[in-house]
């Protein structure tokens, strides 16, 4: 029983972290009906370069708080180039096809980044954990944890706020969410939905990235770190709904919060708990928890 | 559709005849082949399958150039030299069942080397058994291998897994007798799983007293392990227990050692060793750590032990060998003894004293042709061979799985560098199950050491 | 109207296939009997793609299938081949009849990722099961097959043919399936659901009965594999990642036609094996991109090369 606040704590600091993973998913999938697999790969390739040059800051004796800004660098340098070259140079060629197809494209670009990621950066794990040790910890009584996981909770919060203000407020945001209500009323009012993908794609690109670089100083980047978060992503933007950002959230704390409880209470049963959860959230509401009502059409 | 359907056939067609030529062209080929399976990819290849793999170039190439030291000094196998063909052994089981078949059979190689996977392991030995080719199992730890069945063309030239969690349990025990509560964190599939139950069934035959708290089961490459670290923490365990291993394991040392989850906990690491140079900063003084064996800087100092280091060393940018790179050198130098061996016997029957008649044509016939699969075959069961781990016996499993002692010892840093210290050495019959007794009857009815 | 030609070409095939199976070296019957073994199970995925559905959890029923082949080896000693089929197929398609009241009520990505979790749900059922060797499974050996005892050198030829002729059959059984009046609701469920209902069609019962039926193909598929390889364990049976490549497998080959997923399995493996010997560093590489050249050039799948004369008349 006294584990309860660990359980909340630590659910809570898993919540976060899949959500600044997943939220990106759920963006591009919302926008452009896209599931992208290769998300994955953007988030290992995020991850990679960060570490990288974190590392490369770090070695060479530069403070280190900078390692941060470093870390934020990396996730916008592969965002802002993976984004436009993989949906100019690939996706664009294929909108018009079925969804389905459009997720063998992904799953086909996840296969490449593998080799790509593997050519790029070898197949030893990078290990930089300066970043993560630097905050220290925080005690709270006989419960430890570091500051750089609670700083996650903050930016996760902080990345989904803002992602919901451009969304709402700003002009572009809600050209957004034209495209995600209805595709083609959109490109009849005039917006250019070509544009709006490159710049949803890159955001997504960016955000999974941005995941991946955060993630890096508090684990070891090894080959096969793309493919082991696409599923959980899949699973939370599955839950929460997909292309609504309330409902990544959501999907993410339940998760969070169900994956915590079985560590602490029955550590076995930690391997189904995320498909159980989405098993049993998709019976209760097939479409996911804010799923938005969609007029049947005849 | 009718051209089309032509176009089809006539593609099948030749598909087929391809198939079928190369059966036709099976020519005599000088140098011996050896496939080397291993992990070029996927979070195994940083820890295990590349440095495997280099270890097994390093080894081909020196032995080619008659560099290793006695009794290895001989060039490749008895003078003829070797080639190697190595493989990915990702894909699953089933892609490597495939895959052996073709390294076999399209691949031609006269022996194969390899699996770190155990899942691999018990899925290739009966299909080596069925095409008849000598395959040495150079890494995987399941005990099953030999424990549920008998084979003639496979050996494995390394103790399994059962050694290095009794092992860990008595070295535990000699320096913390005084244990009361342990817990474990291993990943989720066969190799944690057994780790765990074998760790756990030798403590409660060698300390019935002392219970478990929590055993957690991490899926493998979760790389983030905050939940199971602050059950861990709230366990308040005397010892954790774990065979993390490669990034899973720095992410855990890495998340674990800040929240001073080792203050009051004694790590035991069953298969810490080959990224421990990586860890300095990272790994708590005292931490127990194996090699799974002899290897590396358990391994006993030896003209080959130094042999090993140097060409290692130089293939792989002045990195020390680790374990899978003993692996292998345990591997192919058993191999080459037993084929040493056999060929020497061949000889010997072919020059009989006092008979002259085709003592020629039988010389000539054993200098060119070289040892039959089964003339080896006979020289490796219950071979005596040496290695940089030391010697290795093929005890068990009917002659076909290796027998040695093993090491555990603490971790301690020394001018930034992760040194181990206070080595303890445990004989082969003290952790692993004697011939003819699965090793799980062996813990739980005591562990007395066999013949 | 011109006669269609499938059937002819199928028993041609399958005769073919067994007469030559004699003169070709193990390492191509074993590169065949995969090939037809992915194809049985891709079979089902494209019945459930023609009625408008992606299941990511295939891999369960593959899984069942090959778990249920390999109990009945390891528990009861029983080493048939076609029983293991059968064992197979009903073990699938049970537990297909019981998710499918479920599942027949999802559609889309919905339906995709349920599939999936239930697929999964099986794996970690699986890796916690250390009787059945957790993620190491287990190995199987067949002795026999319709009870008729094969020679120790006839194993792999037999294992061959009888992926050869269950696969012939499936795909005939198929064939005809599609040519019925059930099987033609399928496309038209696909095309729009709403209009079946209007017309008086049950399309939950349409969508289970098809569910079930590529649950047993899956199952025969996987019971063919286990059979093959001699060995299951979960991670390359109900990992989601299995199930991703019979996907993948399904929409390269495209739906037109049921000898489809039979060329469409043959030239992924064959891609891959190509892909794993040569480019041993960066074999996922080569598949991806060949798989994407696969998808830009020919839009409707591999079948679609075959579909193209017909267009211009």
């Amino acid at each position: 029983m006294s584990q309860l606040p660990a359980v909340v704590i630590d659910g809570i600091l898993y919540a976060s972290w899949m959500f600044i993973i997943a939220v990106g998913l759920t963006l591009i999938y919302g926008v452009m009906k896209i599931l992208n697999v290769a998300h994955g790969s953007l988030y290992a390739l995020g991850a990679y370069t960060a570490a990288t040059f974190a590392g490369y800051w770090l070695g060479h004796g530069y403070p280190a708080f900078g390692s941060y800004g470093v870390l934020l660098i990396a996730a916008l340098v592969v965002g802002l180039i993976a984004g436009p070259v993989i949906e100019r140079g690939l996706l664009r060629f294929m909108y018009g096809r079925e969804e389905i197809v459009l997720v063998l494209v992904t799953y086909a670009l996840f296969l490449i980044l593998e080799d790509f990621t593997k050519l790029l950066f070898g197949v030893d794990p990078i290990l930089v954990g300066a970043p993560y040790a630097l905050l220290g910890n925080l005690e709270m009584g006989s419960l430890i944890y570091p500051v750089y996981s609670l700083v996650l909770v903050v930016v996760s919060i902080l990345v989904g706020v803002a992602l919901a203000l451009v969304l709402s407020g700003t002009r572009h945001g809600k050209m957004l969410r034209a495209v995600i209500h209805d595709r083609e009323m959109s490109m009849a009012v005039g917006i250019n939905v070509s544009r709006v993908y490159l710049v949803t794609f890159t955001a997504g690109a960016m955000l999974a990235a941005l995941g991946g670089a955060i993630t890096a100083p508090t684990t070891s980047v090894q080959p096969g770190i793309g493919a082991e978060v696409i599923v959980l992503a899949f699973a939370i933007v599955v839950v929460g709904g997909l292309g609504s950002l309330g409902g990544a959230a959501l999907g993410a704390l339940i998760v969070g919060l169900v994956r915590s409880a079985a560590v602490h209470y029955q550590p076995e049963v930690e391997l189904f708990s995320v498909y159980v959860v989405m098993a049993l959230v998709l019976i209760v509401r097939p479409k996911g928890l804010f799923a938005a009502p969609e007029a049947r059409k005849i | 559709m009718g051209h089309r359907l032509f176009v089809l056939a006539c593609g099948l067609a030749l598909a087929l005849l391809t198939m079928l030529s190369d059966v036709v062209q099976a020519e005599e080929h000088k140098p011996i082949r050896i496939g080397f399976v291993t992990f070029l990819s996927g979070p195994a290849a940083g820890p295990f399958g590349v440095p495997a793999k280099l270890a097994a170039e390093a080894i081909v190439q020196s032995l080619n150039a008659g560099k290793a030291p006695p009794p290895y000094a001989n060039k490749g196998f008895g003078g003829t030299p070797l080639e190697l063909v190595v493989i990915d052994e990702a894909g699953g089981a089933t892609k490597q069942v495939t895959e052996y078949r073709n390294l076999v059979e399209r691949s031609d190689v006269d022996f194969v080397v390899g699996y770190i996977s155990s899942g691999d392991c018990l899925a290739v030995a009966p299909v080596a058994e069925e095409m008849k080719k000598l395959t040495v199992l150079f890494d995987c730890g399941t005990p099953r291998v030999f424990e549920e069945a008998s084979y003639k063309y496979v050996f494995r030239t390394r103790p399994h897994a059962t050694m290095d969690a009794v092992a860990a349990a008595l070295y535990l025990l000699e320096v913390r007798p005084d244990v009361k509560t342990y817990a474990g964190i291993n990943q989720n599939y066969a190799w944690g799983q057994d780790s765990w139950n074998d760790f756990s069934a030798a403590m409660s035959v060698l300390k019935p007293d002392a219970k478990v708290t929590t055993s957690q089961m991490p899926k493998f490459g979760a790389g983030q392990y905050g939940a199971e670290i602050s059950a861990l923490i709230g366990s308040r365990s005397d010892v954790i227990h774990s065979s993390l291993w490669g990034g899973d394991l720095e992410a855990f040392m890495l998340q674990s050692v800040p929240r001073a989850l080792f203050k009051d906990s004694q790590l035991v690491l069953v298969a810490g060793e080959p990224y421990l140079h990586r860890l300095a900063g990272n790994m708590p003084d005292g931490t127990i750590v194996g090699a799974r064996g002899t290897h590396g800087v358990f391994a006993p100092d030896s003209p080959l032990n130094s042999w090993l280091k140097e060409i290692y060393k130089a293939k792989a940018d002045g990195l020390n060998p680790n374990y899978p790179a003993y692996s292998a050198a345990a591997a192919f130098l058993g191999l080459k003894a037993a084929y040493e061996k056999a060929r020497l016997a061949k000889l010997s029957a072919s020059t009989p004293m006092g008979s002259n008649k085709g003592v020629k044509e039988e010389m000539e016939k054993a200098y060119q042709v070289g040892p039959s699969q089964e003339e080896i075959i006979a020289a490796f069961e219950r071979l005596s061979f040496d290695t940089p781990s030391g010697q290795m016996n093929m005890n068990l499993g009917k002659g076909h799985q290796a027998a040695a002692g093993t090491a555990y010892g603490v971790t301690k840093l020394v001018n930034g560098q992760v040194t181990v210290v206070n080595i303890r050495r445990y004989p082969a019959d003290r952790v692993q199950p004697p011939e003819g007794m699965s090793s799980a009857d062996w813990i739980k009815s005591g562990m007395k050491p066999g013949k | 109207m011109k006669r269609d030609p499938t059937v002819p070409i199928l028993m041609g095939v399958v005769i073919f296939l067994v007469a030559v199976g004699a003169f070709l070296p193990q390492w191509a019957l074993s590169f065949l009997t995969v090939v037809l073994n992915l194809g049985i199970v891709v079979l089902g995925m494209a019945l459930m793609m023609r009625t408008g559905l992606v299941s990511f959890g295939q891999g369960l029923y593959y899984c069942l299938g090959a778990y249920a082949a390999g109990g009945l080896d390891h528990f009861y000693a029983l080493s048939d081949l076609l029983l293991m089929a059968v064992a197979g197929a009903l073990l699938a398609g049970l537990v297909a009849s019981l998710l499918g009241l479920l599942l027949a009520k999802y559609r889309d990505i919905f339906f995709a990722m349920l599939s999936l979790a239930f697929s999964m749900i099986l794996y970690g059922l699986l890796v916690k099961t250390s009787a059945l060797g957790s993620t190491d499974g287990f190995g199987l050996s067949i002795k026999t097959f319709a009870s008729v005892t094969i020679g120790t050198h006839s194993v792999r030829y037999v294992i061959y043919a009888s992926a050869v002729v269950l696969a012939g059959a499936s795909a005939a059984a198929m064939h005809a399936y599609y040519r019925s009046h059930l099987g033609r609701l399928a496309e038209a469920i696909r095309d729009n659901e709403l209009r079946v209902e209007y017309m008086g069609a049950s399309v939950r019962r349409v969508i289970h009965l098809n569910y079930v039926i590529s649950a047993a193909l899956a199952g025969i598929g996987g019971a063919l594999m286990a059979g093959a390889i001699g060995h299951v364990d979960p991670e390359t049976t109900a990992n989601w990642t299995t199930s991703g490549e019979f996907v993948f497998i399904a929409i390269l080959s495209g739906t037109g036609n049921v000898l489809a997923p039979f060329l469409g399995a043959g030239v992924f493996e064959a891609v891959r094996t190509f892909a794993l010997e040569r480019f041993p560093n960066t074999w996922q590489m080569t598949l991806g991109i060949t798989m994407l050249l696969v998808i830009m050039f020919l839009p409707g799948g591999l079948w679609s090369m075959f579909r193209l004369r017909r267009r211009g008349a």
